[in-house]
């Protein structure tokens, strides 16, 4: 079978600055792949090279097997990708309800307002905020734009779902709920690369992991491998006793 | 042939007056540059330099190019004015809030100076004699005109790039934040340099007023010719403006040669179109 | 129609327009038509303004090209090839439709003063082109041949009719303004209005809702100019393309409260009954300009959402019923 995403040899600079060299992997269905590496690293251009943002100089992404490198945004969203910002971008002056059947028309199933109405509702008491649904969203706080963020995309039935730090500056009963709310989405068969410096959560949850350093792909492997691997850790971690931690009890 | 001789009549001409629009827009672009703020109401403040000229040679009987000083002075201080009670409030809003509240500007102006002025022509009959080239004649006024837009220019070159307050407009005019977290107070720069964009518009009123006849009105069209240099040269840049009012003076100069003057403008703002999608930096500015 | 409270949002606009449309009958006066004329228009440019300002966030200073170009075009066939008003109109609202269509195509890529800029250009250029156009009689223009007037049983006939077709494009334009804002089409071009970018992310084919917003926000405006030059008797070129009229456009949409269905029409009631009274104030009348301007730049600096936003703003169960 063919994965859902695969990404060969992209490549993507920024005037002088390689921001991303040659990075490679495949992504199967229903799996969550977590991204990690210090800030950057070149993450949320490998999304924007993904999702259509930008085009990259080199290499190839196909999606269900199929060349879209260079797409437009709106159509990666057409064909079934969904992201978050990890720089919220609420359309604030909308309620929160107009945000979310936003995400449910233009995406890939095309809903029509009713209909969209019906998945608004539901996508908004899964990630708890049924109780703002008529507010604006320029009064949401971060945490809640992070979750109107969430419940955007997943109102578009995506079949990937790219995550920008969607637990940055969250606290951690709110990074509990974020992580809960992640494993349901997965459970519901959806695809996800998730960017977390968040290392427990995103090593709890990720099925595999990939490496970014200076826009160089260090390492991919399971989370245990990651938290073993002398170059991440040498690279990023920093610290040899990190991975027990991470991957063990408490610190 | 005829073409050619008849290029050579208004060519001349043409550029002279484009050094002339240059300071205009100029004073536009150089605050489009500083604040992202497109001013409409640069147009009457064209016309009030104009005003000025009338007043100090015609009432007061001083001769205009002393009479610039006091216009100078003037403009900047309208312009600082302008720039506390219209713009500060707006100058992080949405650009149709800018563009409004310098529009009710221009509308105040005009107002007011159609009740005291009228909107009928006045002119300056000043005289400065002409030089014959063989092929054309050039007015002295206009020379001079042309002379005094180019020192104009360098004295904005030097105040920009060697002066403190000419740096820190650059500064913010490179980013704001970063320029306020070095210390750079902005709000009295951005007054500053609204200041001086209005400053160069009344000078180049002031400097048209000794050659063509004028009205409150007639701002109006120098500041749409304003727009349209400030595109060739880049907005934003201002010594590029004075490139674009160059390119301007050249075209209205040329076309002539080649068909009915009515149209220059419709050139002059095709181009503007286009320059504007395909180049908007300007001709000399990065591509996109 | 059961729940008629959540149409309000367009009822009254519609009963405000139709009250304006009979006013003139029912007190049986000339002058009180001439009024109601000048506000039914500013009403339907104003609204079709909206489509783009409003609900987009594209800021057009130079719309009034759509109302000079098709008014240009539909008077030119009315006038030299004999067709009906009706046709006229139809042809004046598909030609303007396709300027827009064109002309979206090209300058929708501009974002923000650099959009604004361009349709002051565009305006310019257009007019300046029609100047040279001898079609449409160049810098003359056209004048309308009295037997056309004839064809409506004459002149004061043809004027009362005029008057209500302009109030029929009134109504027009404010139901396809409510019908837009209530739409999924119209919620891609709020989410467009709040972030390009974002909206784009989430699926919305931004380039093509703008050019249909831009097409959509042009027919009634060039309808409305075969109509007034109808009206006028004549059309020529720096009276069809005022910049200043298109900046009137916006003041109104934004007196009123830009992005709402009821802004626009409240912004031109508001505009032309302040002007009307300036410029009749024995008081005001010199310096009428002056004080609209200070009125302008009040608004602007401390009620920029207008007054159906401001409304709005304060007492949010209005939005429901005030889209
Ligand atoms: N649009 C851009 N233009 C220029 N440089 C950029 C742009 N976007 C990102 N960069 C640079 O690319 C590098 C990678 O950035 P980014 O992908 O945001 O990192 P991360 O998400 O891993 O923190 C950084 O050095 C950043 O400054
Ligand atoms: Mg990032």
């Amino acid at each position: 079978m063919t994965p859902l995403l695969q990404v060969e040899g992209v490549t993507k600079r920024f005037g002088g600055l390689q921001a991303l060299t040659s990075v490679t992997f495949d992504l199967p269905e229903g799996q969550i792949l977590g991204l990690i590496g210090p800030n950057g690293a070149g993450k949320t251009t490998l999304f924007n090279c993904i999702n259509g943002v930008y085009t990259p100089e080199v290499g190839r992404v196909l999606f269900h097997g199929e060349d879209v490198t260079g797409s437009k945004t709106y159509a990666m969203a057409k064909r079934g990708l969904a992201r978050t910002h990890q720089i919220v971008q609420p359309l604030e002056e909308l309620t929160v309800r107009e945000n979310v059947i936003a995400g449910a028309c233009f995406g890939r199933e095309n809903h029509s307002l009713g209909s969209a109405g019906e998945i608004a509702s539901e996508v908004m008491e899964f990630v708890g905020l049924e109780k703002r649904a008529d507010q604006l969203a320029a009064s949401l706080n971060v945490a809640q734009k992070k979750r109107l963020e969430m419940a955007r995309a997943l109102a578009a039935r995506p079949y990937l779902l790219l995550l920008d730090e969607v637990l940055a500056g969250l606290n951690p009963s709110e990074i509990a709920g974020m992580v809960e709310i992640v494993k349901k989405i997965r459970d519901r068969g959806i695809t996800i690369i998730m960017i977390e410096h968040v290392m427990k959560a995103v090593m709890n949850v990720s099925d595999r992991m990939v490496v970014l350093d200076y826009g160089q792909q260090i390492a991919e492997g399971t989370p245990e491998e990651i938290a073993n691997n002398p170059q991440v850790i040498e690279a990023y971690l920093g610290d040899p006793n990190l991975a027990k931690k991470l991957m063990g009890e408490d610190e | 042939m005829q073409q050619l001789s008849l290029l050579l009549t208004s060519l001349p001409d043409g550029i002279l007056l484009g050094f002339v629009y240059g300071v205009a827009a100029m004073g536009l672009t150089l605050i489009w540059g500083v604040m992202d703020v497109i001013n409409l109401s640069h147009g009457p403040i064209i016309s009030l330099g104009m005003f000025g000229t009338f007043f100090i040679f015609i009432k007061m009987g001083i001769n205009p190019y002393l009479g610039l000083i006091p216009v100078a002075i003037l403009g900047l201080l309208l312009g600082v004015a302008i720039y506390f009670i219209a713009v500060h409030r707006v100058i992080d809003a949405p650009h149709l809030s800018s563009l409004l509240a310098t529009f009710s500007v221009n509308m105040i102006i005009i107002g007011i100076a159609t009740a005291a002025l009228t909107t009928s022509p006045y002119n300056v009959d000043f005289n400065m004699g002409s030089f014959d080239l063989g092929f054309t004649t050039i007015l002295g006024t206009r020379l001079i005109a042309a002379v005094i837009a180019i020192l104009v220019t360098g004295g904005l070159y030097f105040f920009l790039y060697r002066t403190r307050p000419g740096k820190y407009i650059r500064a913010v005019t490179n980013n704001r934040a970063a320029a306020e977290l070095m210390g750079v107070p902005s709000t009295q720069i951005l007054a500053l340099s609204f200041g001086l964009g209005t400053m160069l518009a009344a000078i180049s009123g002031a400097l048209i007023a000794t050659f063509f006849p004028f009205s409150i009105l007639s701002g109006a069209g120098y500041e749409l010719k304003s727009f349209v240099i400030g595109v060739l040269g880049g907005l934003g840049n201002p010594v590029g403006a004075l490139f674009g009012g160059l390119i301007l003076g050249v075209l209205e100069g040329a076309i002539p040669a080649f068909m009915e003057t009515s149209w220059v403008p419709v050139i002059e703002f095709g181009l503007f179109v286009i320059i504007l999608l395909v180049r908007p930096n300007g001709l000399f500015g990065a591509k996109e | 129609m059961k729940n008629w409270r959540n149409h309000l949002g367009l009822i009254v606009p519609l009963l405000v327009v139709t009250g304006l449309a009979i006013w003139p009958a029912l007190t049986d006066s000339v002058s009180n038509r001439e009024n109601a004329f000048t506000i039914l228009k500013a009403i339907a440019l104003a609204s079709s303004l909206n489509i783009l300002l409003g609900y987009t966030g594209y800021v057009s200073f130079g719309h009034i090209v759509f109302f000079g170009f098709g008014g240009y075009v539909g008077l030119y066939f009315l006038n030299e090839q004999g067709w009906s008003i009706w046709t006229s109109l139809l042809i004046a609202g598909i030609s303007s439709g396709i300027l827009a269509y064109l002309l979206g195509k090209a300058i929708l890529r501009l974002r923000g003063a650099y959009f604004a800029l361009a349709t002051i250009g565009i305006n310019e250029a257009v007019k300046a082109f029609i100047n040279n156009f001898d079609l449409f009689g160049g810098p003359i223009g056209m004048t309308l041949n009295f037997k056309v007037y004839k064809e409506y049983g004459g002149a004061a006939e043809a004027l009362s009719m005029a008057f209500y077709i302009m109030a029929g494009l009134a109504l027009a334009a404010i139901v396809l303004s409510y019908l837009i804002r209530v739409s999924k089409f119209g919620l891609g071009l709020l989410a467009i209005r709040e972030n390009e970018d974002a909206a784009e992310v989430m699926g919305v084919v931004a380039p093509d809702a703008k050019t249909w917003a831009y097409v959509l926000s042009a027919i009634i405006p060039g309808m409305v100019g075969v109509l007034f030059f109808f009206k006028n008797g004549n059309v020529e070129p720096h009276g069809a393309f005022p910049l200043h009229a298109s900046i009137e456009l916006l003041v109104m949409v934004m007196l009123g409260g830009q992005g709402t269905v009821l802004g626009p029409i409240l912004g031109a009631f508001a505009y032309q009954g302040m002007r009307g009274y300036l410029v009749t104030s024995d008081f005001f009348k010199d310096i009428q300009l002056s004080v609209s301007g200070v009125i302008l730049l009040i608004i602007v600096l401390f009620i920029p959402a207008g007054a159906v936003g401001w409304l709005r703003n304060r007492f949010a169960p209005l939005r429901r019923v005030l889209p």
